[in-house]
């Protein structure tokens, strides 16, 4: 195919050159091909090619259970992983028509936000140093290591999380997660700080910015474009202020807008937009609610509680907190009643529950099991949230069985990368690096 | 307005052409005609402001007729209301290509050819955009089986 779009470029355009820039260039990140049609430096036409990182997210879902999707899109946007998790399991919640507690609207929050400033430190860090400012990587991918400490603490990974579930989240908060937080934060203010000073007035990287890669409001919006790359041209859609979800509507931010459609101003809301971010995470942890605590938690003894449902006295155990350090699976917290809704046709009882009593057990293995777990009736729903790069969506066609019949990813950048060329047809080759690195484009949303 | 209310003048206006409409889960869908779909969206841009086209994938209900369903999901910046226009297809039938109107159409009509194997009328570049040219079949139908594998690498022997 390469060769025949060489020719074909050649015939229609004496005198042009043609160039590939990818996917072997270091800026293309190894999975973009452009095919670029050059009249000296001048860019004349750009044709790009995606797929080298197809891993069929969407055929691979329609054959595992609705909770084991998650792992799948832990790897569509890999440096946001959080908010696809929190996407993917609204949509299934819609279908089902479950409401999430409070508590977990709130975790919810906090994690995407925590996502979202991970999201833009690397693309920041990386353009820069795409333009040569090697410092500003490190530490912004510094920053971004005490972001995904506290991811760890959270879930126990760091990239790939698959942290949330349907009806809720894997576990709470841990203790004291909200100092932690604060303490990051603190480090991630003065951080960003240096790199402010490092970047916004800085001579060479305004020149490669300012002015670049611009696109104007009506070409962003018939390209459907979204997140950053809308408001940075002066549209202030935020999905986060349009169609509220998780706790967004009971938390005070700001949505900052660009003027131009630059690179330059794509830089400038990604910025304030990580100090807005840190400022819904501390409002959050502000204003966390209690979880529903529903039950009696007085803690009981393991041996008792053996002999106990031995002698068929579930009525008395079931429910209490076993009191064991570590218990079987090393938890002492009652995690799953603060943060899940009591919701038997999707969420996993709680340890102590399938331990000792049948019920627990065969509420765990109806949603385990192969063939049985969650079922959601027969219908389609769409969300979408504020993903890392702009609104991401989820699509679900559920044919009533245990396992979606339709998983579509609406992705954030992959309408960035089909308006790409709009942005860089007239400018200089040079003019491609800086633009490609401010779309913040992640091959694993594009590709799907 | 209210959203019922904008989808059920919308409704009015296109009466001929929907074949059926819901709101489960709160997600306004309209079925329209295949035919009709181009003069629809173009009515949905100008008179609802309807100016972001947000995604389009395609459904393979293998078995059942029509066999795939081809789903528009538009968003309106100016009224915050979003709308699904789902479009019924056949094997073999073509939908009319969304590009003029919204300049995204091409490469999500481009995903969706490649995906799906459903094709678009008057569409200026219908190439495969996933997958190499070369592949064999559409991805996602559903009777295309999951661990079919086309290694593009040919065995040795082969060159000889």
């Amino acid at each position: 195919m390469s060769t025949d779009k060489t020719d074909q470029i050649l015939a229609d355009a004496p005198g042009s050159m043609m160039l590939n820039m990818g996917p072997s260039h270091p800026a293309m990140h190894g999975v973009i091909r452009i095919i670029l049609e050059l009249d000296g430096e001048l860019v004349k036409k750009a044709d790009l090619e995606i797929g080298f990182l197809h891993r069929a997210f969407e055929k691979h879902s329609e054959s595992v259970t609705y909770n084991q999707v998650f792992p799948w899109t832990d790897r569509l946007n890999y440096v946001s992983p959080m908010i696809n998790n929190f996407g993917y399991a609204m949509c299934v919640e819609k279908l089902l028509d479950i409401k999430v507690t409070p508590r977990c609207e709130y975790v919810r929050t906090v994690m995407s936000e925590i996502a979202r400033l991970s999201d833009h430190l690397t693309c920041i860090g990386a353009s820069a140093m795409e333009l040569g400012a090697f410092t500003v990587f490190l530490y912004m991918i510094k920053a971004r290591e005490w972001l995904y400490e506290l991811i760890e603490d959270v879930c126990g990974a760091r990239v790939t999380v698959s942290y949330a579930r349907v009806g809720g989240v894997k576990a709470d908060l841990p203790e004291n997660f909200a100092d932690r937080c604060r303490s990051s934060f603190k480090k991630i203010r003065e951080t960003l700080k240096e790199c402010d000073a490092l970047l916004t007035r800085n001579r060479i990287f305004m020149d490669r910015m300012q002015g670049i890669g611009g696109i104007s409001k009506d070409t962003a919006i018939g390209y459907g474009f979204t997140g950053v790359m809308l408001r940075a041209c002066g549209v202030p859609y935020d999905v986060r202020r349009a169609y509220p979800y998780h706790a967004y509507d009971d938390l005070d931010f700001e949505i900052p807008v660009g003027e131009n459609g630059d690179n330059f101003d794509r830089y400038l809301v990604r910025m304030e937009e990580m100090q807005q971010s840190m400022r819904i995470v501390e409002q959050a942890l502000e204003k966390m609610p209690g979880g529903p605590v529903n039950v009696d938690h007085s803690r009981i003894e393991p041996a008792r509680t053996v002999d106990e449902a031995k002698m068929g006295r579930i009525g008395e155990i079931y429910d209490q907190v076993v009191n064991v350090s570590p218990n079987l699976e090393g938890q002492e917290k009652e995690e799953y009643y603060q943060v899940n809704p009591d919701v038997k046709s999707v969420v996993i009882p709680p340890k102590q529950n399938s331990y000792t009593s049948i019920e627990g057990l065969m509420n765990h293995f109806k949603l385990i099991m192969y063939g049985h777990g969650i079922r959601p009736p027969k219908g389609e729903a769409y969300t979408c949230v504020e993903g890392g790069n702009g609104e991401l969506g989820f699509y679900v066609v559920s044919d009533g069985s245990d396992i979606p019949y339709r998983v579509r990813v609406r992705a954030p950048c992959f309408t960035f990368v089909a308006g790409f060329h709009t942005m860089i047809e007239g400018a200089m080759i040079a003019d491609i690096i800086p633009t490609f690195g401010s779309i913040n484009m992640i091959a694993g949303e594009l590709d799907h | 307005m209210e959203q019922s209310e904008i989808v059920r003048s919308i409704r009015e206006k296109i009466s001929n052409d929907v074949l059926g409409y819901h709101s489960y889960c709160g997600d306004e869908t309209l079925v329209v005609r295949r035919e009709a779909l181009f003069n629809i969206m173009k009515i949905l841009k100008e008179e609802f402001h309807f100016e972001m086209l947000v995604d389009i994938c395609g459904v393979d209900f293998l078995g059942k007729e029509p066999r795939f369903e081809v789903v528009y999901h538009l968003n309106s910046l100016s009224r915050k209301m979003r709308l699904r226009v789902k479009v019924p297809v056949n094997e073999g039938e073509e939908v009319e290509s969304l590009v003029p109107l919204y300049p995204i159409a091409n490469w999500l009509e481009r995903e969706t050819w490649d995906m799906m194997g459903i094709r678009f009328a008057n569409h200026p570049d219908l190439r495969r955009l996933l997958m190499y040219d070369g592949f064999v079949g559409h991805a996602l139908r559903k009777d295309y089986p999951i661990n079919k594998r086309q290694p593009l690498v040919k065995p040795k022997n082969e060159y000889r």
